[in-house]
């Protein structure tokens, strides 16, 4: 590949995980690799958009303006007088807001849901999953470049090379409509991250009530693991948007993953079916999640999961 | 005030559908229901239509079969549809659905606010709505899990990577609503009976003013060049709890080293 970009969200003044595994991927067709960088920017967060692959880093801070006009009209220029061949974007809120804006801009599709990339000398092919991860479909660009893909959390592992300090270009905003972010909340997530960990502890709607919930907390915290939750359980805001699993959530590869209460819908597997060994507990024999679970145990929550409490509080 | 809603007619997903080995593309029955991601935004777009007098559209692209999800819409309370049908537009991808959900737009004419779905259950590009918004030269206020109209200023609530952001912006704008931002209402047995005489329009592409060499596979830059199974997750060991399965719990985490 001649020259591929990696558009980098900032989540939390570091560049978005999926970035650095995109990084890792194009770093490994070859040829010339950039970072689109899209937030306030940091001297550390371009060392580690550099260690992962990109020689050079072109910044642009949105500032209090909803991103996606502005970016999108930077980055068209920049692709005009670059012309860049791909351009990879991850699932992130203004990754999304902006590919869809530049497709429509610079009139070229865009490929979503990557899960693996297959170039081949000049020929891009998108892997992506459909059906609950049940199938798995190829996609190749026909039309002229530059050619836009969205790519899925963790298809790629995150490793740093031994690229150095990258070129730092600023790029202005492009014209950024009158949508403006009036106040940012930040809603705190406790322990571990659930990108990260080792260990997820994900609720569904089978734990029966918001005042329930902490029974998942509680588990979760006796593990070191991180809380998870299907979108049953968001939309009736047991707790955050930000700790759904699945297809419109977050991916999660953890060694164990321990699912309560999950009936195991397509869109809930595609964010875990990966996971090292799957533990279920559903009180429905049939429930899909046993499909894919090592260990299923056919049970009532209400018993089960206090069992297993009271029995790892007893261990200390 | 006019809203203009795009919601989506999909193959039941409670019985499985297949695609066609030939062309790839999913086979599409006569009946169809209304995408469940979809009912967000049109309950959206009648809550907020009730509150500031408008009137409700219905934009739909893709095989039309029985009208059975649309009419799910029409009876929730939307006013009328218009559904682009068309034999070329078969294996359309996200950019040509969002051309043809435009230029629907602005031939209806008038309208104050485009109301979608984040992802749609069979496509889930999640792109559509910006593209909706670029295409008409509008701002889109993404991921709006709390919409409200207060005269003709937008405030939302958009969900973001760390908690959620308090966005504004002046009509005419696109609006993604999230699944969970409304509770859906049922139709009521006089909607029903309503939505029977409601006006469904039905135009071509070419009736858009859309080439036909710019839609379906060919006109998206696209080709799909394989379906295959997954490697698919064997089931493990299934017990039934009597009492005791927490034990097992405990032997496989100790197992796994995470205790
Ligand atoms: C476009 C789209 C995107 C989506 N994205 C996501 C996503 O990202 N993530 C996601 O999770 N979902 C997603 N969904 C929703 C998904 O289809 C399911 O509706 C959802 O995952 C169901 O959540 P649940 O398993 O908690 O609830 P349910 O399906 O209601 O299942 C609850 C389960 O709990 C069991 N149960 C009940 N009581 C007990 C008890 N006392 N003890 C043990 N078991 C019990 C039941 O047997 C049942 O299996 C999406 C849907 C669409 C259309
Ligand atoms: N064929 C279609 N007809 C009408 N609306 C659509 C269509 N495809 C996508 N949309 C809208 O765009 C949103 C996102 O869809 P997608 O980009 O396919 O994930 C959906 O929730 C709909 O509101």
């Amino acid at each position: 590949m001649a020259t591929t970009w990696v558009f980098t969200e900032e989540v939390a003044g570091a560049p978005s995980s999926t970035s650095l595994e995109m990084l890792t991927k194009a770093r490994s067709l070859g040829g010339d690799l950039a970072a689109v960088y899209v937030g306030t920017g940091s001297p550390e967060a371009f060392a580690a958009v550099g260690a992962h692959g990109a020689t050079r880093v072109f910044h642009i801070d949105p500032g209090d303006a909803l991103p996606a006009a502005g970016v999108t009209g930077a980055l068209a220029a920049l692709a005009a007088e670059h012309e860049p061949d791909l351009i990879l974007f991850g699932m992130g809120f203004t990754d999304r807001d902006v590919a869809g804006r530049l497709s429509a801009a610079l009139d070229r599709p865009v490929l979503a849901n990557a899960v693996d990339l297959e170039v081949d000398g000049d020929a891009v092919t998108v892997v992506s999953e459909i059906l609950g991860g049940t199938q798995i479909v190829k996609a190749a660009f026909t039309g002229p470049k530059p050619w836009l893909g969205i790519v899925r959390p963790k298809a790629f592992p995150a490793e740093p090379g031994d690229g150095g300090d990258p070129e730092v270009v600023g790029v202005p905003m492009g014209e950024a409509g009158p949508a403006v972010i009036a106040a940012r909340h930040e809603e705190a997530a406790e322990g571990p991250q659930l990108a990260d960990a080792n260990v997820v502890v994900t609720g569904g709607r089978g734990i029966g009530s918001a005042e329930k919930w902490s029974m998942v907390t509680d588990l979760a915290s006796l593990l070191g693991a991180a809380v998870g939750a299907t979108r049953a359980v968001v939309d009736a805001e047991w707790t955050a948007y930000s700790l759904q699993v699945g297809q419109t959530g977050q991916t999660v590869k953890p060694d164990v993953y321990l699912a309560l209460g999950v009936s195991g819908a397509m869109q809930h597997l595609v964010g875990m079916k990966d996971s090292g060994t799957i533990i279920a507990v559903n009180k429905d024999e049939e429930a899909p999640i046993f499909e894919v679970a090592d260990l299923g145990v056919v049970g009532d929550v209400h018993k089960v999961v206090p069992a297993l409490i009271e029995t790892l509080r007893a261990r200390g | 005030m006019k809203i203009a809603v795009c919601a989506k007619q999909i193959p039941d997903p409670a019985t499985p559908y297949s695609l066609d080995p030939e062309t790839h593309f999913v086979v599409r029955p006569n009946d169809q229901v209304l995408d469940d991601t979809d009912r967000y935004g049109v309950e959206m777009a009648l809550q907020l239509a009730e509150a500031n007098d408008a009137e409700v559209v219905l934009v739909s692209m893709g095989p039309a079969g029985n009208l059975q999800g649309v009419r799910q819409a029409l009876a929730m309370g939307a006013d009328k549809a218009i559904v682009v049908d068309d034999e070329g537009l078969r294996g359309s991808g996200a950019l040509v659905t969002a051309k043809v959900l435009a230029a629907a737009i602005q031939q209806e004419g008038g309208v104050d606010l485009v109301i979608t779905g984040t992802e749609s259950t069979d496509g889930y590009t999640g792109v559509v709505p910006q593209q909706i918004a670029a295409l008409l030269g509008l701002p889109a206020l993404s991921f709006a899990r709390k919409v409200e109209l207060d005269g003709t200023t937008l405030k939302v609530e958009r969900i973001s990577a760390t908690g959620y952001d308090d966005v504004e912006c002046p009509l005419p704008a696109v609006v993604a609503v999230t699944s969970g931002a409304v509770e859906p209402r049922y139709p009521t047995f006089k909607g029903i009976m309503a939505a029977k005489s409601k006006p469904v329009e039905q135009p071509t592409a070419a009736d858009l003013g859309i080439a036909a060499d710019a839609i379906g596979e060919a006109g998206s830059g696209q080709e799909i060049t394989s379906v295959e199974d997954a490697p698919s997750r064997t089931a493990g060991t299934k017990i039934v709890d009597e009492g005791e399965a927490f034990q097992a719990i405990v032997e496989l985490l100790e197992k796994a080293k995470v205790i």
